[in-house]
């Protein structure tokens, strides 16, 4: 009995008919496609996009140049060099981060006992040249500035949870 | 017909054979640019269908609703380089393309797109519909063969042994038609498709299996997903065209366009009664012929959306010892109905 409905349901195309239903269906459903540049999909606070440097309200920068971020970095993106301050405090001559090297996986943020290295919620970027994505301290401590604003926002309104 | 006395009567002042072949070139020219046009715009419907249907929207940056898309396409592949392979043959190479499209083109000569709408009204149009429709292999196997590549080669073999398969029930499915129209003439194939049930007197119905079996094998003969093996980009990157690019790549593509067109537009002349109205009310006319030729069309395009490709030996399968002995039974049937006149379709 089985054999004949089988056969019944291959002559009949039964099954070819119910996938064409099912795709038919999605024809006419409401489309979800997010039309990039003019829409955007809501951005949670704790996206983690275009790294930048901090620094304290008084315009000192934060990193003490512990180098944690350097050390639990699992793409091995970051490289840290540092010498002592003229007023003794150890501070870093190089934070580089390769962009392409990157896996924006947050981990060097979390390590970050002083809050200085973060990782903004600006996606948008992009380089023309591969030198382009090698940022250099100078260029993380502008984009802290930049965008220090969201950042210290973010910061707050996440503070119970970190 | 009116517009043709018309211009005879403006070139009145040239010999009559030139006279003759002019009129002919404009004729052709009056179903070819329609025929590139809907390519064109086909290839945006299948993006937009198929985005459709996977819940997008499709293409809709390049003009409103992104309705100069194929325009952008096809300036792209014009401003592209031709490169032909250093190990290919040259000559074969180049003109495989060409012997893809030739016969897609070819055949709308004998297509009636209304009662008196036709190119070329011969009396075994639906012979040289079957002769030409199976000349479009050619260009795919020289072009696999001329590629010197062997993912190339595997698709054309692949395409030539498929067209081959589904050309036999293919050509049986035609028979059941010819059977119970009694004319390879396609004008007079609709018009014996003519009767008072409106559109269930049309050979859908009587020839069913047959109907649904030539659209089968009409995708298969094109290529199309879910008989798509001599592309399977999946499995050899893209077959027979793998080694071409920029004109020499769109002219398999406008081929393989034209030959759907042309697919649905024999489907719906044959089984569905090409210009005749389905509504009692609305005049006969082009328009039907238009619609129902769409209606293939989208059925096309929403078999791609929705099958995986078939495997080889199930293509074969199919073909051979499914398709093959329904056809071959059905003509049977249809023979027996034409012989005992029944009604409503054979009534004598």
């Amino acid at each position: 009995m089985n054999t004949v409905i089988s056969y019944f349901k291959s002559l009949t195309l039964w099954e070819l008919v119910k996938g064409l239903h099912l795709t038919g269906g999605y024809l006419i459903k409401r489309k979800i496609t997010i039309q990039y540049p003019e829409e955007k999909t809501p951005q949670s606070p704790r996206f983690r996009g275009l790294h930048a440097l901090r620094r304290y309200p008084n315009g000192e920068e934060r990193c003490i140049a512990c180098k944690l971020c350097e050390a639990v970095c699992p793409a091995l993106a970051i490289t840290i060099e540092s010498e002592p301050r003229e007023d003794g405090t150890r501070r870093t001559t190089r934070y580089d981060i390769d962009l392409t090297k990157c896996i924006f996986c947050g981990f060097c943020e979390e390590s970050c006992p002083v809050d200085s290295i973060v990782e903004t919620r600006h996606f948008e970027y992009h380089g023309e040249q591969r030198g382009d994505l090698l940022m250099t301290k100078q260029n993380l401590l502008a984009n802290g500035d930049r965008f220090e604003a969201q950042i210290a926002a973010d910061r707050a309104s996440e503070s119970r949870y970190r | 017909m009116n517009i043709v006395a018309l211009i005879e009567a403006q070139l009145t002042w040239l010999p009559a054979p030139a006279v003759v072949t002019l009129i002919i070139v404009l004729k052709i020219l009056c179903i070819v640019v329609p025929v590139m046009g809907s390519v064109a715009y086909l290839t945006l419907a299948e993006r937009k269908v198929i985005g459709f249907i996977q819940v997008r929207i499709g293409p809709n940056r390049v003009g409103p609703l992104g309705l100069l898309q194929p325009i952008a396409d096809a300036l792209k592949l014009l401003c592209k380089e031709v490169i032909v392979p250093s190990g290919s043959n040259r000559f074969l190479f180049l003109v495989a393309p060409v012997l893809a499209l030739g016969p897609a083109l070819a055949a709308w000569a004998v297509i009636p797109f209304d009662a008196e709408l036709i190119l070329a009204d011969i009396s075994a149009g639906l012979l040289y519909i079957l002769a030409l429709t199976s000349l479009g292999v050619y260009g795919i196997i020289v072009a696999g063969w001329a590629s010197n590549s062997k993912y190339a080669f595997l698709g054309a073999m692949r395409s030539a042994a498929q067209i081959v398969s589904y050309e036999i029930p293919m050509g049986f499915a035609l028979v059941g038609v010819l059977v119970a129209a009694g004319s390879l003439n396609l004008g007079q194939i609709v018009e014996a498709q003519r009767g008072g049930l409106g559109l269930f007197s049309w050979f859908w119905l009587p020839l069913f299996p047959l109907f649904v079996i030539y659209f089968i094998s009409g995708v298969a003969e094109t290529n199309r997903a879910p008989f798509d093996v001599s592309e399977g980009e999946s499995e050899i990157v893209a077959g027979f065209h793998v080694e071409y690019a920029g004109m020499a790549f769109a002219l398999f593509f406008l081929a393989e366009y034209a030959n759907m067109i042309l697919i649905s537009g024999l489907t719906a002349v044959l089984f569905l009664g090409g210009w005749l109205s389905p509504i009692p009310g609305i005049p006969d006319g082009i328009h039907w012929f238009i619609a129902k030729t769409a209606f293939f069309l989208f059925l096309f395009l929403w078999f791609r959306a929705t099958f995986p490709r078939y495997r080889y030996d199930q293509i074969m399968r199919l073909g051979w010892k499914i398709f093959l002995p329904i056809t071959i039974v059905w003509i049977i049937v249809v023979s027996a109905m034409v012989v005992w006149n029944v009604p409503p379709w054979f009534a004598a």
